[in-house]
C-alpha cells in the first residue's frame, strides 16, 4: 500500500541525511525512502530530476557520486550508477534520450549511457566547464542543450551534439561606477520557454536575462533584489515572472520584462534551497534549511497553503506537474468498494467452503485476493511519518 | 457646604452618595424639575430604562459615582462567590474536584510540530552526525577563543574576563580591529573549537556571536540584563578552576536542540563534582537565562545555592550554517519579528 500510494505523492524532497521524502498533500502525509534502509549522510541528496517515462522515475544524485534510480510506482530504489570524475557534489542532473547528464562542482560535465547493468563505464562525452559550477540546467524544450554557471564561472550554453565549445558564452557586465570589475556568481539558471532566452540569479543579489539570439553577449536586463545571495529560482506559470529565494528565506516574484518586483511571499525562516512552480496551477513549492516544506499560492490570493515539517535539512525538491491534484482515482473508489465487498467476501467464503476440496490453486488465489482487500481496508492513517 | 466638600475630599464615597442622593430630592423639590428621570435616583429604587449604561451619563462626577458604586458591588459579589466556593470545597473535603489550573502563556503555548520526540530516529541520526558529533563522541575537547568587538569599554572587558573564568579552557584575546573572517582560519589552525565574540554598543555589551569552529553553525544572540560579579547581591566567592556541571532547561524544539547542543559543546565533558559549581542555561519563552551557581547539600532534601559569576539573558537572532559569514552565509533560522512574533503564544526555541 505504501508502494501504490507513492505515485500519488505531490512533492519529492531530497535531504542532507540521504533520505528521499515523498509528501502527499491531500492526505497530509510524508514518507521516507532510503536506498540502504537507514539514513546515511554520505548519501546526501544534492540533485533530483525526473527520469524517463513521464513522472514514474526519479534520478537521485547523492554526495557519494552515485545516481540512484527511484521508481514512484513501486516506491523503491531500483538501480544505481556510479559517476566518477571530478570533485564535489552533483550540481546538475538531467536525462535525455536514454542518456544521463551529470555535472559536478569542479566543472566536469559528463554524458553517460543510461544502463543500470553497467556499474561504471566510460562516459559518452566529457566537457570541462570551468571550476566552481553552481548549477547545470537542461533546456526542457531541447534536451540536448544545457547551460552551466557558477562562482567566477560565467554562463555558458552547451550543445551536447555539437562541438566542444559552448554555443553561447556570456560576457560580464561593464565595470561599475568605481571602475571595478563586477564579480560573477551565477547560482541558478532557467531557460525561458518559447524563446532562446535564459535567466540567471546570482549570489550578488542580481537577476539577469540573457538572449543568445541577440548580438550582445551581455545581459539584456538586470535587476537586483534584497541584500543577500539569491540561491534558487523558478519560472511562474504565467510566463512573465520568476520567483527567487535568498539565504534569509525571503521569496520574491520579479517580472523580468519590466524588471520590477511584483510581490513577496512570507513564511520561510531559513535559506531557500529548492523552489519549483507547478506548470499550470499557481502553486509554489519551497524547501530550505529550516527543515520545512511550504506550498504557497502565488496569486488570488497570495499566501501559504501547506506547511509540512520534515525533520532533516532539505536540499532539493521535485514538484509533480500533474493536473489531477485533488483527484486520486484509486483512493475514493476503494472506500466505496468496501461495503459491497463485505457481501461479496461473504459469498466468496461461502463458495470457498463449498468448493474447498476440489480447486486448491483457485482457493489460494481467491484467498490472497480477499486478504489484500482486507489489508487495504485497515490502512493506517497517520499525519506524520 | 463645607461638610459635603470635606467628605468628597475624603474617601467617603458612600456618604457623598447619600448626601447627593438626599440632595437630589431636595433639589428636585426645590426646582420642581420634571426631567429628573435620568438623574441619580435613591440607591434602593433604581428604575433605569432598559439598555441604559453608566457611560451614557453626561455628568462626570455622577458618572464616576455610579461607576465606583458598581465596581464595589462587583467586588463584593466576587468575594462572596469565592467564600462560597471555599466553603463548598471544605465541605466536600477529599471529594472536592481539583483546583482549576490558571492559564499562563507558557500553558497556552501553540502546538509546535518541531518539538523533538525523544524516540525519533531520524532526528537522532541527524544529531548523531551533525557538526557537534565530534564533541559528543568525545573526540575533541573544547577550547574557546573569547573576544569582543573592537575597542571595548570596561564593562565588556570585565564581562569577557568573568566569562572566561566560568568556561574552562577559554582564552581571552584583545580584538585589535581584526576581521572575524581572518581570525577564524587562524583559530582553526590553532585547534580552537569555539569562538565567542561579545558585541558592545555604547559601553554596554549587547550581543553575543557564538561560532563552532571547524565548520560549525554560528549563532547570533541579543544580550541583555548583564550583571557583573560585583553587581550581584549576596554572591559567593569567586569561582574555582573546577569544571562546572551544565543544566540546559526547556530546549524542546529542533532549533532549541541545536542551540542547546551548541551551549553544551562549550564545556568539557566530565564535570568535577568536587567543585559544586553549575552553569544553567534556562530557556523560557525564547529568552535564555544564564546563571552560574555554587550549591551545597545541607541535608538529603535541602540545598543551598549561592550565585557566583556573571548573569545575562540571551535571545536568538539567527543561526547560520557554517562559520561566521553574515553576508554570504546560508541561514538555518532567522528571526523575523513581523512574521514570527504575531502570536503571543508561539515560541521557537
Amino acid at each position: 500500500m505504501a508502494a501504490s500510494a507513492a505515485r500519488w505523492n505531490h512533492v519529492w524532497v531530497g535531504t542532507e541525511t540521504g533520505i528521499l521524502k515523498g509528501v502527499n498533500l491531500q492526505r497530509k502525509r510524508a514518507e521516507n525512502f532510503t536506498a540502504a534502509g537507514q539514513p546515511r549522510r554520505e548519501e546526501a541528496v544534492s540533485a533530483l530530476c525526473w527520469g524517463a517515462g513521464g513522472e514514474t522515475q526519479i534520478l537521485v544524485g547523492c554526495a557519494d557520486r552515485v545516481v540512484r534510480h527511484f521508481s514512484t510506482e513501486d516506491g523503491t530504489f531500483q538501480g544505481q550508477r556510479h559517476c566518477p570524475g571530478g570533485e564535489g557534489a552533483f550540481r546538475g542532473l538531467a536525462q535525455a534520450d536514454g542518456t544521463l547528464i551529470t555535472c559536478v562542482d569542479s566543472g566536469i560535465l559528463r554524458v553517460w549511457r543510461d544502463n543500470d547493468k553497467e556499474a561504471s563505464s566510460d562516459p559518452l562525452l566529457e566537457l570541462r566547464v570551468g571550476p566552481g559550477v553552481c548549477r547545470m540546467r537542461q533546456d526542457p524544450a531541447r534536451p540536448r542543450i544545457v547551460a552551466t554557471g557558477g562562482k567566477e564561472n560565467a554562463l555558458k550554453v552547451w550543445d551536447l551534439q555539437g562541438s566542444e565549445e559552448p554555443v553561447f558564452r556570456a560576457k560580464n557586465v561593464r565595470n561599475d561606477w568605481l571602475d571595478l570589475r563586477v564579480p560573477i556568481w551565477d547560482q541558478d539558471i532557467q531557460f525561458l520557454p518559447g524563446s532562446q532566452k535564459l535567466i540567471t540569479c546570482t549570489g550578488y543579489h542580481q537577476v539577469r536575462v540573457y538572449d543568445p539570439a541577440s548580438p550582445q553577449r551581455r545581459p539584456v536586463l538586470e535587476t537586483t533584489y534584497g541584500e543577500y545571495p539569491l540561491t534558487a529560482m523558478t519560472l511562474t506559470p504565467g510566463g512573465n515572472s520568476v520567483i527567487v529565494g535568498n539565504t534569509h528565506g525571503q521569496l520574491a516574484e520579479i517580472d523580468f520584462r519590466q524588471g520590477r518586483l511584483l510581490g513577496c511571499l512570507k513564511g520561510l525562516a531559513g535559506s531557500v534551497r529548492g523552489l519549483q512552480c507547478h506548470p499550470s496551477k499557481p502553486l509554489l513549492a519551497s524547501c530550505g534549511l529550516d527543515r520545512v516544506l511550504r506550498i504557497h499560492r502565488i496569486r488570488n490570493p497570495r499566501g501559504l497553503e501547506h506547511k509540512v515539517y520534515l525533520k532533516s535539512r532539505l536540499n532539493c525538491l521535485l514538484l509533480s506537474g500533474r493536473d489531477n491534484w485533488e483527484d486520486e482515482p484509486q483512493e475514493p473508489e476503494e472506500p466505496n468498494k468496501v461495503p459491497p465487498e463485505d457481501t461479496e467476501t461473504d459469498e466468496l467464503w461461502a463458495s470457498l467452503e463449498a468448493a474447498a476440496k476440489r480447486k486448491r490453486p483457485d482457493l489460494d488465489q481467491t484467498q490472497r485476493a480477499v486478504q489484500t482487500k482486507q489489508r487495504k481496508k485497515k490502512r493506517p492513517r497517520s499525519t506524520s511519518p | 457646604m463645607a461638610r459635603p466638600g470635606e467628605k468628597s475630599g475624603g474617601s467617603g464615597k458612600k456618604s457623598l452618595k447619600r448626601k447627593a442622593a438626599t440632595e437630589e430630592p431636595q433639589e428636585a423639590a426645590v426646582t420642581g424639575d420634571g426631567a429628573t428621570e435620568n438623574e441619580v435616583q435613591p440607591p434602593k429604587a433604581a428604575a433605569f430604562p432598559p439598555g441604559f449604561s453608566i457611560s451614557e451619563i453626561k455628568n462626570k462626577q455622577r458618572r464616576h459615582l455610579m461607576f465606583t458604586r458598581w465596581k464595589q458591588q462587583q467586588r463584593k459579589e466576587k468575594l462572596a462567590a469565592k467564600k462560597k466556593l471555599k466553603k463548598e470545597r471544605e465541605a466536600l473535603g477529599d471529594k472536592a474536584p481539583p483546583k482549576p489550573v490558571p492559564k499562563t502563556i507558557d500553558n497556552q503555548r501553540v502546538y509546535d510540530e518541531t518539538i523533538v520526540d525523544p524516540n525519533d530516529e531520524e532526528v537522532a541520526y541527524d544529531e548523531a552526525t551533525d557538526e557537534f558529533a565530534s564533541y559528543f563522541n568525545r573526540q575533541t575537547s573544547p577550547k574557546i577563543h573569547n573576544t569582543t568587538s573592537d575597542r571595548p569599554h570596561g564593562r565588556t572587558v570585565r564581562l569577557c574576563e568573568q566569562l572566561s573564568t566560568v568556561i574552562p579552557d577559554s582564552h581571552v584575546y584583545y580584538r585589535r580591529g581584526l576581521a572575524l573572517k581572518k581570525i577564524i582560519p587562524q583559530c582553526i589552525s590553532r585547534d580552537f573549537t569555539d569562538l565567542i565574540v561579545i558585541n558592545e554598543d555604547r559601553k554596554t555589551p549587547n550581543g553575543l556571536i557564538l561560532s563552532h569552529l571547524p565548520n560549525g553553525p554560528t549563532a547570533h544572540f541579543k544580550m541583555s540584563s548583564v550583571r557583573l560579579r560585583k553587581e550581584i547581591k549576596r554572591r559567593g566567592k569567586d569561582p574555582t578552576e573546577h569544571v562546572p556541571e551544565i543544566i540546559l532547561n526547556n530546549f524542546t524544539t529542533r532549533l532549541g536542540h541545536s542551540i542547546g547542543r551548541m551551549f553544551a559543546s562549550l564545556f568539557p565533558h566530565d564535570p568535577q563534582f568536587i567543585g559544586r559549581q553549575v552553569a544553567t542555561f534556562h530557556n523560557q519563552r525564547d529568552y535564555i537565562f544564564f546563571r552560574f551557581h555554587r550549591y551545597i547539600f545541607k541535608s538529603e532534601k535541602k540545598v543551598g545555592i549561592q550565585e557566583l559569576g556573571p548573569r545575562f539573558t540571551l535571545k536568538l537572532r539567527s543561526l547560520q550554517k557554517g562559520t561566521f559569514d553574515s553576508k554570504y552565509g546560508e541561514y538555518e533560522w532567522v528571526h523575523k519579528p513581523r512574521e514570527m512574533d504575531t502570536s503571543r503564544r508561539k515560541f521557537h526555541l
